[in-house]
């Protein structure tokens, strides 16, 4: 079992003719990954790789009968064909593409309020500026190397990519395999947030304990605190990258700055702790937290 | 990227914001010829253009009575460096001094728009308490504070904007202004893809009614592409020349004060790398993203960065190899090193796809790298070796 991704699913590209897409289509399709298709404007009826390239995602959709993407279009265009995902009724919506402009997520994000308002589906968008999901032994949309994860019992949940490695390696290495591993991205305003993704590993039978890295800016790691100490009862592991970053420098990511004294490190931190979250101190020390975790709390996983 | 005060009020008028209407100078030369612009009238303003807060309080904002006054607050201040609260303790250069006409303030309100990132909202904050910190007001007296959220795909509503102007008290005079003010602010922000527009103090006058006497704009890094005329303003903004230069090449790069040199693909193992370097003692030199393909060209530009800093005694690279094998990266990292003549400790971390052959490509360079497997012992050998 996982969430969101499983080898059933059906997985549609969009800019797959690109140089990035197509090499992230044949890797996950080595990996496993239903791969039905993809989305290039203007190159519909051509072949990648034997599959089907189609102009637009709603004609995708309805040829193959998809219902997920990986979206690996460059930032000018990242909104738009994330709306497009969204009108042609997908439900989970992998968006890696990095530097979406702010305001057009924020457009996107309404757009969507709007339509859940009205009844219609609410899609999971993982990303933007993410490495994607994978459900290892069984799919993976984005680009994280497959062979360093390892099918088991934890859920990760990640706002960087390189750092999200680093901890699914110490985990593999201790044995500790993952159930479903997500990258919701190092923007401001990522499509889905560590709430929605803590409670998707709560209802998931398979998962037993969660790891959550969060990193400097926002308030979403303090948010998502509330919420685990009022409904999560899986142990829970977290990391905040940023300890030693200074005030208002945007670190690499979008996302993360510490703003007006917003965002800070220390709030975080003490947030998590008070939500009774097992804090790994350093980096490299992930993989061993957990292991105390599930040693304290009796879970075996 | 931000912009300074005379670039944001300028914008400001644009959008059919009234502004005092100065003149800007970059040489003392200029100051009589600025004056008589703005009126020659006095008191005139002599205002600091620097993109650190807290300008007023350290003396970068003068009323200047006369023209001699005005010369005496242009003297000590174009050329020199202001010291704020935020500049650090080096201060910020003064490249340039607005000229603006003195106005008689009869009250002071504080406005700014951005996106509130709990709320996936844009926000006007609005306070009567103009002219002052507002990250203080806010611990200090936070009902003196509205917030207005408002749909982002209809922009700011006619009806929202009065009420705001309600709340502030606004006279009456001057509502119908004041809310044209705040709808053209609204849609400038969005015109411009802005994550910040504010105006601190907006101001009513006797002269001019209510106007922007102080004006804050940043924009959104990852929209500048839609907005070429700001291509020439993209490094004003920088710390110093190194990230000017980060900018130009497009690497991640903020200047620290430490001693150990980093590099590390992806910003969140970026800072795990500086927060690890600390945990051992350290302290980061930098924070270096060099980005997910990091080739040769791009290794050696971050190691030219990292070694133009004399303050680095020794250079830590931590690369976790996804997609991008580990043998590329040590290929990458032998012939820059090569190129570049690193004269102090190098300490290489690899771990990825293809490591092993990555390792030993680096052990049989001759080039005397320190290797590590993990991170903590990354991080405890550049410690050591910095000492």
């Amino acid at each position: 079992m996982s969430i969101l991704l499983s080898n059933k699913t059906k997985v549609i590209v969009q800019g797959i003719t690109g140089k990035a897409g197509s090499f992230h289509a044949s890797q996950m399709k080595a990996y496993g990954t239903r791969v039905v298709g993809g989305v290039t404007p203007g190159r519909g009826g051509e072949k990648w790789e034997g599959l089907p390239v189609f102009d637009t995602v709603a004609e995708a959709v309805a040829a193959t009968g998809a219902d997920a993407t990986g979206i690996f279009v460059p930032a000018p265009f990242g909104a738009d064909a994330v709306l497009e995902a969204i009108d042609a009724g997908l439900a989970l919506i992998v968006v890696i593409t990095e530097g979406i402009p702010v305001q057009e997520m924020l457009k996107v994000k309404a757009y969507l309020r709007n339509r859940v308002n009205a009844g219609l589906k609410n899609p999971a968008i993982i990303g933007p500026n993410g490495p994607g999901l994978i459900t290892p032994g069984q799919a993976k949309i984005g680009i994280m190397p497959g062979y360093i994860h390892k099918p088991g019992s934890i859920g990760l949940i990640s706002r960087s990519g390189t750092l999200t490695y680093e901890a699914v390696w110490q985990l593999t290495q201790l044995g500790l395999g993952q159930t479903t591993c997500v990258g919701i991205g190092g923007d401001p305003l990522p499509g889905t947030g560590f709430i929605e993704t803590l409670q998707w590993f709560q209802n998931d039978p398979d998962t037993k304990a969660i790891v959550m890295i969060g990193e400097i800016g926002g308030s979403a790691e303090e948010e998502a605190a509330q919420f685990i100490s009022k409904n999560l009862t899986k142990p829970v592991v977290g990391f905040i990258a940023g300890a030693t970053a200074p005030a208002e420098k945007r670190m690499g990511h979008a996302g993360a700055v510490i703003s007006q004294g917003q965002g800070t490190h220390e709030s975080k931190i003490k947030a998590l702790k008070a939500a009774g979250v097992f804090i790994a101190q350093s980096p490299s020390a992930i993989g061993d937290t957990m292991v105390r975790a599930l040693r304290d709390r009796g879970v075996k996983p | 990227m931000k912009l300074l005060e005379y670039q944001a009020k300028k914008l400001f008028a644009e959008w059919g914001v009234t502004v005092a209407g100065g003149k800007v100078i970059t040489k003392a030369s200029q100051l009589s010829a600025a004056i008589k612009q703005c009126g020659g009238k006095y008191p005139v303003v002599v205002k600091a253009q620097v993109y650190a807060g807290g300008r007023g309080k350290a003396g970068g904002v003068v009323l200047a009575k006369n023209l001699s006054e005005a010369k005496a607050a242009v003297k000590r201040l174009l050329g020199n460096r202001l010291v704020t609260i935020q500049s650090g303790k080096d201060g910020v250069p003064v490249k340039a001094l607005l000229i603006d006409p003195g106005v008689t303030l009869l009250k002071e309100y504080y406005l700014s728009i951005l996106i509130e990132r709990s709320k996936q909202l844009p926000i006007i904050v609005a306070s009567k308490e103009g002219g002052v910190a507002i990250e203080e007001l806010a611990k200090t007296n936070p009902d003196a504070i509205l917030k207005t959220p408002f749909d982002p795909l209809m922009g700011l509503l006619t009806h929202e904007a009065r009420a705001i102007a309600k709340w502030l008290e606004i006279p009456a005079a001057h509502r119908e202004t004041a809310v044209k003010q705040l709808k053209a602010l609204a849609k400038g922000f969005f015109a411009t893809d802005a994550s910040l527009v504010e105006v601190n103090p907006w101001a009513l006058t006797k002269e001019k009614g209510m106007l922007a006497l102080d004006g804050k704009v940043t924009f959104d890094d990852s929209a500048l592409f839609k907005y070429p005329q700001w291509d020439k303003l993209k490094t004003a903004d920088a710390d110093g020349p190194s990230e000017a230069k980060s900018r130009e090449i497009g690497i991640n790069y903020v200047a620290l004060d430490g001693t150990i040199g980093c590099m590390v693909n992806g910003a969140g193992l970026a800072m795990a790398t500086m927060d690890v370097i600390k945990l051992h003692g350290g302290e980061p030199a930098n924070f270096l993203d060099v980005g997910g393909g990091a080739g040769v060209d791009q290794v050696r530009e971050a190691f030219k960065l990292i070694i133009a800093d004399k303050k680095v005694k020794a250079i830590l690279v931590n690369i976790f190899g996804g997609i991008m094998k580990c043998d590329v990266i040590a290929q990458g990292v032998i012939e820059a090193t090569k190129s570049v003549k690193i004269k102090m400790p190098l300490v290489v971390r690899l771990e990825g796809t293809n490591v092993d052959l990555g390792r030993k490509m680096l052990d049989e360079s001759g080039l005397g790298f320190l290797t590590a497997k993990t991170m903590d012992e990354a991080a405890s050998k550049a410690v050591q070796a910095a000492r």
